[in-house]
């Protein structure tokens, strides 16, 4: 967190440069990876343990530009998400990082003033082609956000409110659903005894597992994770890694987060993205030891500036 | 000096005055009614004196002390009482004498002046009744169809005067009884048999229908004229029961007065009773200004169908205006684009709160009564018109001006209530697949419910408390029937309505007999501001176990 404040808090004072700099480089990087058509980025890549090309693509990016009214926020991106992985964005405050993350499940539509070219595909349909359903669309992507942000109601209904969204009334459908999801969070042992409490009774780091719940009980293909961990304690953050990592088994995970340590421990690729531009992106042992770019080497050291 | 202006110390003084004198106006204003108010009910003692009047007769006089008042002695003189040369300043008490069927006048100044010591006699009474105010003065005797029963001498008068009245006014219940609900339904058939009739009439049926429906008519027509003259042999027995006995009273002055004891509601010896006595009178009475009807003008009785007519004229507003300003707020806060139009309509609903009372009253008359009632009774009721079913001032029209009249306030605190939701429960649900109206009516407006009920106590809170506007939409100085009966359909939402605004008003302006009116315009008053009260820690209650629920949604 602090490195993260002191880069944002020094970055107006060479903004100009740098930013010239990071646009030129981030366009030479792009046309080095983006010339190997397909999915190989990288061509150090340390391919014995993570490889894009041992992995089926989930969501596939490509050209994406975002503006917020004239301001553009994201740049030219392309980057293919690998699936039943999990993908980490880092950088700098305001680089752009939550802005895609909420481009996967189209939660940036709720902003009047942002505007979108370029495709995102999920299975190779476009997300953002006409005639889509936004609100399907959220049930195969699901999203946690930075706080916790649970319903007030009881833990119970909290778990079962997107099924009984679908319409799902059977009483035996929803005890199951609700029971295996909160397995699924690692919170079950906790609140078995008092389902039919009130969300807000939970801690912090409690909540924000039933918020997993939550997501994980109508079954998206793909889940968002929105810095989850950064309002929580140390022991709740931990639980909450442990549980990303029990869920990449039966999910793609894409998290955001400003903890570099925890990009490094839960995700197994990486992308690196500043002010806007995708600057790096591969397997997150490459990308931590062994970064191409030398403002990833320069971020993730601390170094930034 | 200056460091003690730089320490804040003055502010805090400032700011703890200005709540102190906020405290002290609250608790002068309700403390200064609630005496007034309150102490109406108390049994006061009735004195008994000599007056010399302006021509220098004497005069016995009875009665309460109301109050006094010290005049220059000027005065006085120039209002031709002989004061001594030396007095400069006079006291004059106000007594209230009742007897308004002997003297004329029941409330009377007497100059002190003159007047001989004060005595309270042990047998002077008080009599209640239902004709011609209070009754100051002393028994003679009780009479049992015009022969001499009792005299006031023997030792079991009382027993047995309190006795008779105690059965009088139980016969005059059952009679009363009688009158609204029985006789009431059989008229309230008849009135129904004649609509009928009258419908048929303008629908054109054909004669041979016609007649057979007369038929019908007719017959339940008989059946009702029987029960009728059942009822009203009822009633008639009744009635000479009631007028079996006779009280023989005399006034100060000595003439003999034959008091019915049909038109007694109480006789009290307030001189004779004990402070225990007094307070169960004062019970009794206070109690009987809560659930009685008013008599007299509304100058004594109670103030029942006022407190009943406000409860439920706020109730039905209540359920008008919150729909329609929960909706409102909603759209405006969650469709709405927000623009300049917006803005503009904004703008307009928040003023609408600060157009004066009084204009609302008469839109409500022109558009609501006039216009919509007009409209309604010409396309539901044409077998009622000429007269007006709901064309004209009611219990409805009076609930949906004042729903207009306090929607800014429900929209303006459902809106701030809408806009305080975090956007992260919004995106929550969003963000599970629920569409925009999914996550409005699961989510968004659950927890904005608190905020509704502060509109709907801000709400009642204004709409309790308005009195011009609905003078001329619906409520009457006396209403016959209370708006909530046992005849069909139950509610009356086109009866006019009685109001304790409007009782106070009219009771202390429009009263024929001011100085009895004034102590019941301060009870009035009271009942009024604690029926607010209750009204308002109800809602909050609800208020509150409603946040309770949904608490700790916006940290």
């Amino acid at each position: 967190m602090l490195e993260t404040k002191a880069v944002s808090n020094q970055n107006p004072v060479d903004e100009n440069h740098s930013a010239a700099d990071k646009a030129r480089e981030a366009a030479n990087y792009r046309a080095a990876v983006e010339s190997p058509a397909g999915a190989a980025l990288r061509p150090n890549e340390q391919t014995e343990s993570m490889s894009m090309e041992n992995e089926t693509i989930k969501l596939q990016v490509s050209d994406l530009n975002l503006y917020y009214g004239e301001k553009r926020a994201l740049n030219n991106i392309s980057l293919d998400i690998p699936e039943k992985k999990v993908t980490a964005f880092i950088g700098p405050s305001g680089c752009g990082k939550s802005t895609l993350l909420r481009c996967f499940n189209r939660m940036n539509d709720l902003v009047d003033s942002c505007r979108i070219d370029g495709k995102i595909l999920l299975d190779k349909d476009d997300i953002y082609a006409p005639g889509v359903d936004v609100a399907e669309l959220r049930r195969q992507v699901g999203m946690v956000f930075q706080k916790p942000n649970p319903f007030p109601k009881s833990i119970y209904e909290n778990v079962a409110y997107g099924l009984r969204l679908q319409g799902v009334k059977s009483k035996r459908t929803l005890d199951t659903v609700v029971e295996n999801s909160l397995r699924g969070a690692a919170l079950w042992d906790e609140v078995k005894d008092r389902l039919h409490d009130n969300a807000f009774g939970l801690s912090g780091g409690q909540q924000q597992r039933l918020v997993i719940a939550r997501a994980i009980a109508i079954e998206p293909e793909v889940i968002l994770l929105d810095e989850p961990a950064s309002a929580l304690d140390p022991i709740s953050t931990l639980k909450i890694e442990e549980l990303i990592y029990e869920l990449k088994d039966k999910y793609t995970i894409v998290i955001v987060t400003h903890n570099m340590q925890q990009a490094a421990r839960v995700s197994d690729y990486t992308a690196f993205m500043y002010m806007g531009d995708l600057i790096e992106f591969g397997d997150t042992d490459t990308l931590f030891t062994n970064p191409t770019e030398k403002q990833t080497e320069d971020y993730i050291t601390g170094r930034y500036g | 000096m200056k460091s003690w202006f730089k320490s804040g110390a003055p502010w805090i003084w400032l700011n703890g005055g200005a709540v102190a004198l906020c405290v002290v106006m609250v608790v002068g204003l309700i403390g200064l009614i609630a005496i007034r108010g309150f102490g109406h009910f108390w049994p006061a003692d009735v004195m008994q004196t000599t007056i010399i009047d302006k021509s220098g007769a004497e005069h016995t006089i009875l009665g309460e002390k109301v109050r006094s008042e010290t005049i220059p002695a000027a005065v006085a003189r120039d209002g031709g009482y002989t004061v001594p040369d030396d007095v400069e300043l006079v006291t004059r008490y106000l007594v209230k004498q009742g007897n308004r069927d002997v003297s004329g006048r029941d409330f009377n100044w007497y100059m002190e002046t003159g007047m001989g010591e004060w005595a309270y006699p042990e047998n002077a009474m008080v009599i209640e009744r239902r004709e011609w105010g209070s009754f100051y003065g002393f028994p003679v005797a009780l009479q049992e169809n015009g022969k001499v029963l009792l005299s006031a001498s023997d030792e079991n008068f009382w027993h047995e005067l309190q006795e008779r009245v105690e059965r009088s006014v139980e016969l005059h219940e059952e009679i009363n009884h009688i009158e609204k609900v029985d006789i009431g339904r059989i008229n309230h058939a008849l009135e129904r048999m004649r609509l009928d009739r009258r419908r048929l009439e303008l629908e054109g049926v054909d004669s041979a229908a016609l007649a057979e429906a007369e038929a019908e008519f007719a017959a339940r027509k008989a059946e009702l004229d029987a029960q009728y003259l059942q009822v009203k042999g009822e009633r008639d027995k009744l009635y000479r029961q009631l007028g079996r006995d006779t009280l023989v009273a005399e006034v100060a002055s000595g003439t003999q007065v034959n008091i019915p004891l049909q038109n007694v509601v109480r006789i009290t010896t307030p001189n004779a009773l004990g402070v225990v006595a007094k307070l169960g009178q004062y019970i009794e009475r206070f109690w009987e200004f809560l659930t009685d009807e008013p008599r007299e003008a509304n100058t004594e009785g109670g103030i029942f169908p006022a407190i009943f007519g406000t409860v439920t004229m706020v109730l039905v507003m209540s359920i008008i205006v919150t729909p329609f300003g929960v909706l409102a707020a909603i759209y405006l806060r969650e469709y709405a684009k927000q623009g300049p139009v917006l803005r503009l309509i904004r703008i307009s609903v928040y003023n609408l709160a600060g157009v004066p009372s009084i204009v609302y009253g008469v839109f409500g008359l022109g558009f609501f009564v006039y216009f919509l009632g007009g409209s309604i009774d010409e396309l539901f009721y044409p077998e009622s018109l000429p007269a007006p079913t709901f064309g004209t001032p009611g219990l409805f029209w009076a609930s949906l001006t004042l729903a207009l009249l306090t929607l800014p306030v429900v929209i303006v605190s459902t809106e701030e209530g809408l806009s305080r939701i975090p956007t992260t429960i919004r995106q929550g649900s969003l963000a599970l697949g629920a569409t925009k109206a999914e996550t409005l009516w699961k989510v968004v407006v659950p927890l904005a419910t608190p905020a509704m009920m502060t509109g709907l106590i801000l709400a009642i809170a204004r709409a309790a408390g308005e009195v011009a506007p609905l003078m001329l939409v619906g409520v009457v100085k006396l209403a016959p029937s209370l708006p909530i009966d046992g005849n069909y359909p139950y509610l009356h939402l086109d009866q006019k309505i009685m109001h304790l605004g409007f009782h106070i008003y009219d009771v202390g302006f429009q009263s024929p007999n001011v100085e009895a009116a004034r102590p019941l315009v301060y009870a009035t008053a009271l009942t009024l501001v604690l029926l607010i009260i209750v009204l308002n820690l109800t809602a909050i209650r609800i208020r509150n176990s409603l946040r309770e629920k949904y608490r700790s949604a916006s940290d």
